[in-house]
């Protein structure tokens, strides 16, 4: 099906159902319960982040994991993406189409740019361009191109960049909303589903991105079994065996750098179209560092891993920072006073506003104890299964691990 | 006119002359050696030949084109394929991938932006990739992670890799050093294999005698960046010169 | 003229900071191979070990004091520092008003502890992998202590005041033959580039007419022979790691009374001080100190207004440019060493 081979149709047949269910799934505890106000994740909002930085991670992976080219700079890419969306809502009209579009070929060139620079050297002095190049990109976000008194004001620098009543708009109908929409189905509209005491909440903004992290998703799976693919893999592993074998390395990693940029670029046009308000802070070298993080997390050079990395790093987010004192105390009620209050004194540097500390920690857990990421901690307890079941376990896999 | 020219090639790295003046001239299909001592400028002239380093002086023709000035990707397209002292080859790829990126290398060019076509559907490529593991002998390993094959195998799967390619000449760089007698053995047999089936040249920089003797129709000695006499393997190991400047002293080495 | 000199001056304090990062991170890179992405973090607790001993010396005991009373009648609650009651109020009141330098004595036990764990217990584990992952665990280690310090300290800036002594400024020109007024230059920004030059100095002489300090350079250039000599090199590279984490640390410590300590000021820092351990050349030592002091200054002239006129926005992205020009044109840095991260 699809083109793909049998494993690679099942991996993308259970991400497509858990993508199109996941207003179900993510709501697995009825309405009201306390339960749900923690661990349901069936929200638009959150939902919309899983699959746009699920994007972004994907094109992250294809540039780093493929060819081990580690950018500490791809969050200008987002950025960039975001700005050109508003920019459209506030030239054309608020259709997400011409918006996303634009976001792409924006982040496309400015890649193009980047890497052409950036790739002219390799390991930590590509790391160390990269980031010049985004940290360039921020400060002048933040300082000249975004002061509101001159004349080339294209970011509104600290405000952010958004769409007034008196911006052009010169395709706009009076009919089609005034939120980005898609072809007059607004973005930020969502249709809901009671059943017994669930509430299910289906928003077009998520449907759309989420077919797009589908297309997106399988772009990276035909990419990985191409030969153009085999080759950015040559490219981590030899490049000295490549450049004696007839093959020029540049192009190869530049398309790679391209087409991850792109990635980036929808993933910050999409980021605005769900919210048409793009500031300078997405484009901060941290925020370069978050999305490095998320690949990690789920396991570099892995299909499934960006998806699986972002989904944790968004989800963990959401529930860590959701947790405070109360509920703590509430959880630990079990114990006897004095233990509980001194777990909870413990505990609440790790939650609520400390949720960074926690995914710092786990972060470095992952790259000290497993560097295949939660992929491959899935990997080992699934083979630590296979090995309880059947002992004549000779499964050998050519193709990169899923 | 032989298929490889190296005509007055010189060239200085600092206050050291690595090769003063050399002269060479590598037939259409034989096996030509170049032996000397350690010093004597063999890696050198090799990295002239394939792009890594450009000569002060001199020329370097393959086929009636000049080499110098090219990067070493579009000179192996010109038909010059490496073999390297340790094996280079992709470790973190199967053997079957380490086998079809030359076979789609030689096809497709030194860039080619196929990122939807699923690389095991090309039968072309892939035939092509399982018929050399065949015939290196390997054929049962092509699922394995090329970096944990080995020493042995690891150099048959690069010179596969090489001859995949069609080369018109093939220059190996001390193929079997560090490897056991037998081992040494196996890849004087695949070598001589190759040069006698194949329309193909084979240049070897070498400074295991047994391996030069049994392989090579002519052999260059260079010593201190000159070459020092070119002949039959015969005649250089009677040739009194040779003896005195390099076979007489590297026998009580080694 | 006195543009010019101001300039140089303004750009001397963020310079000599660029400067002694720099210097760390080379230490520890040059001898370590390790890429420490959590240098900047070490500065950061540099500065809040000037903040903690700001606390320490505020300890105050309450005492009621019966003869006056505040606005609602109660009787006024009086706060003496412990150390005033200790030393007295005169010599108490002016150990606490030269914390900020104290802490340089505080700070050098901690740093040096700190930078022992991270590299008996981190670090050295990384050796062996690619520098990729050096960066990324170095950089998780950097958002961890960065969010301790939030957590201890709360996200706002605390203002850590210099010695009365040294605060305002003073009429630099007149020193020089200037008309007066031309450059007026604050106090504290001159003891901090008279410290980081004696703190370079110092680490210069400990490396040049030391013995350890023969070894530890024996082993930057090149690690194996030394260690075939049989030489301990581990153990000397733990105690170089402390002592770029001190230098880290007192670096940090003097900021604090120019920019109010925060929990991000390590990740502030941190890119520009890679940027400048790049452009001086990595692994060189004089470099990097050239480089910070060289790219502060130049940043400095990017902030004139006859400069920002011409060019606009170019004080913010200086530094990068001439980064981006320097790895592009000479990989190697100005001082750079053959052969250093080329892979």
């Amino acid at each position: 099906m699809l083109k793909l081979n049998k494993s690679d149709t099942l991996l993308f047949v259970i991400v497509a159902a858990m993508v199109l269910l996941a207003p179900f799934i993510l709501n697995p505890f009825p309405q009201g319960s306390s339960l749900a106000q923690m661990f349901n994740a069936g929200y638009p909002d959150l939902m919309q982040r899983f699959v746009i930085f699920g994007i972004l991670v994907i094109g992250f992976n294809i540039l780093f994991g493929l060819t081990g080219y580690l950018s500490f700079g791809h969050a200008a890419f987002l950025g960039i993406g975001s700005y050109s969306a508003v920019w459209m809502f506030k030239l054309l009209s608020m259709n997400v189409i011409p918006a996303l579009i634009l976001s792409m070929i924006v982040a496309g060139i400015f890649s193009l740019a980047i890497g052409y620079v950036s790739l002219r050297r390799s390991g930590i002095y590509f790391s160390i361009l990269t980031l010049a190049f985004a940290q360039m990109s921020y400060n002048l976000a933040y300082s000249v191109l975004g002061n509101p008194s001159s004349s080339y004001n294209l970011t509104n620098g600290e405000t952010g960049l958004q769409v007034y009543s008196n911006d052009p708009q010169y395709f706009a109908s009076s009919s089609a909303p005034d939120t980005p929409h898609l072809f007059g189905l607004a973005m930020s509209d969502s249709s809901k589903l009671d059943i017994g005491s669930w509430q299910f909440t289906f928003n077009n903004g998520y449907y759309m991105s989420g077919i797009l992290m589908l297309v997106a998703f399988y772009i990276s799976i035909r990419i990985f079994r191409s030969p153009f693919g085999m080759m950015l893999r040559a490219v981590k592993s030899n490049q000295q065996r490549m450049n004696y074998t007839g093959l020029n390395t540049k192009p190869y990693t530049l398309a790679a750098f391209v087409i991850s940029g792109m990635y980036a670029g929808l993933a910050g046009g999409l980021l605005s179209s769900m919210d048409p308000l793009a500031g300078a802070e997405r484009m901060h070298w941290t925020a370069s560092g978050e999305i490095v993080i998320m690949a990690i997390l789920g396991g570099v050079g892995t299909l499934i891993g960006p998806i699986v990395g972002a989904g944790f790093n968004e989800y963990f987010k959401n529930i860590l920072s959701k947790i405070n004192d109360g509920i703590l105390h509430q959880w630990l009620s079990f114990l006897p006073d004095g233990l509980e209050n001194f777990i909870v004194g413990i505990l609440h540097y790790f939650v609520g506003k400390g949720w960074h500390l926690t995914l710092g920690l786990l972060f470095m857990m992952v790259i000290i104890f497993l560097p295949g990421g939660l992929v491959e901690g899935g990997q080992r307890l699934a083979k630590l299964f296979k090995r309880k079941k059947t002992e004549d376990g000779s499964d050998s896999n050519n193709t990169p691990a899923k | 006119m032989g298929i490889l020219e190296v005509k007055n090639v010189g060239k200085r790295f600092g206050g050291l002359q690595a090769l003063g003046d050399v002269n060479l001239s590598v037939a259409e299909n034989s096996v030509h050696a170049i032996i000397g001592p350690n010093g004597a400028g063999k890696s050198t002239l090799l990295n002239c030949l394939v792009g890594k380093l450009i000569p002060d002086t001199g020329s370097v023709m393959f086929d009636g084109q000049s080499v110098l000035g090219r990067k070493p990707y579009e000179i192996n397209q010109m038909g010059i394929s490496r073999v390297f002292q340790t094996p280079e080859i992709f470790g973190d790829l199967s053997v079957l991938e380490n086998m079809l990126i030359p076979c789609f290398a030689k096809r497709d060019g030194a860039f080619h932006l196929s990122a939807f076509k699923n690389m095991l559907a090309d039968k072309e490529m892939v035939e092509r990739a399982q018929h050399m593991l065949e015939e290196m002998n390997m054929a049962g390993k092509h699922a394995m992670n090329a970096a944990a094959l080995s020493r042995g195998d690891k150099r048959r799967l690069e010179i596969g890799m090489c001859l995949s390619q069609e080369p018109r000449l093939l220059l190996l760089d001390e193929p079997t050093a560090g490897m056991a007698r037998a081992d040494t053995n196996n890849t004087i047999d695949l070598l001589k294999q190759i040069s006698d089936e194949r329309d193909i040249t084979i240049a070897i920089i070498e400074h295991d005698m047994h391996v030069v003797f049994s392989l090579a129709e002519r052999i260059t000695v260079l010593a201190q960046g000159t070459p020092l006499v070119e002949d039959t393997p015969d005649n250089i190991k009677g040739h009194p010169k040779v003896r005195e400047a390099y076979l007489g002293e590297t026998q009580d080495a080694a | 003229m006195d543009q010019i000199l101001l300039q140089i001056l303004n750009g001397l304090d963020k310079g000599s900071a660029y400067a002694l990062i720099a210097l760390g991170l080379t230490l520890i890179f040059g001898t370590l191979g390790v890429v420490n992405f959590a240098h900047g973090a070490l500065f950061m607790i540099g500065a809040f070990c000037a903040v903690t001993l700001q606390r320490i010396l505020n300890i105050s005991t309450i005492t009621e004091d019966p003869t006056k009373t505040d606005f609602l009648g109660n009787p006024a609650k009086i706060k003496t520092p412990i150390v005033e009651t200790w030393f007295g109020p005169e010599v108490g009141a002016s150990i606490i008003d030269w914390s900020v330098p104290l802490a340089i004595f505080f700070a050098i036990p901690i740093m040096a502890a700190v930078g022992i764990i991270m590299e008996r217990g981190l670090i050295k584990h990384f050796y062996k992998r690619p520098h990729a992952d050096q960066i990324l665990v170095t950089f998780g280690l950097a958002i961890v202590l960065q969010e301790v310090i939030k957590a201890i300290y709360g996200a706002n800036p605390i203002p850590t005041p210099a010695p009365e002594a040294f605060r305002g400024s003073f009429d630099f020109g007149t020193y020089i033959g200037f008309e007066a007024n031309a450059i007026i230059y604050p106090y504290w920004r001159m003891v901090y580039f008279a410290f980081s030059a004696i703190i370079i100095a110092a680490v210069f002489a400990f490396l040049q007419f030391t013995t350890f300090g023969m070894v530890v350079r024996a082993g930057m250039a090149d690690r194996e022979t030394v260690g075939l000599l049989g030489i301990n090199i581990d153990k000397r590279f733990t105690i170089m790691f402390a002592i770029a984490a001190c230098v880290a640390g007192l670096a940090g410590v003097m900021y604090a009374p120019i920019n109010s300590p925060n929990y991000h000021m390590g990740m502030d820092f941190l890119v520009l001080s890679f940027v400048v351990v790049v452009v001086g050349g990595m692994g060189s030592l004089p470099g990097a100190v050239l480089a910070g002091f060289m790219l502060g200054i130049l940043e400095a002239f990017a902030s004139m207004n006859q400069v920002k006129a011409i060019f606009p926005g170019i004080d913010q992205i200086i530094i990068y440019l001439v980064a981006i020009i320097i790895i592009l044109t000479r990989p190697r840095g100005l001082m750079g060493r053959r052969g250093v991260m080329e892979e």
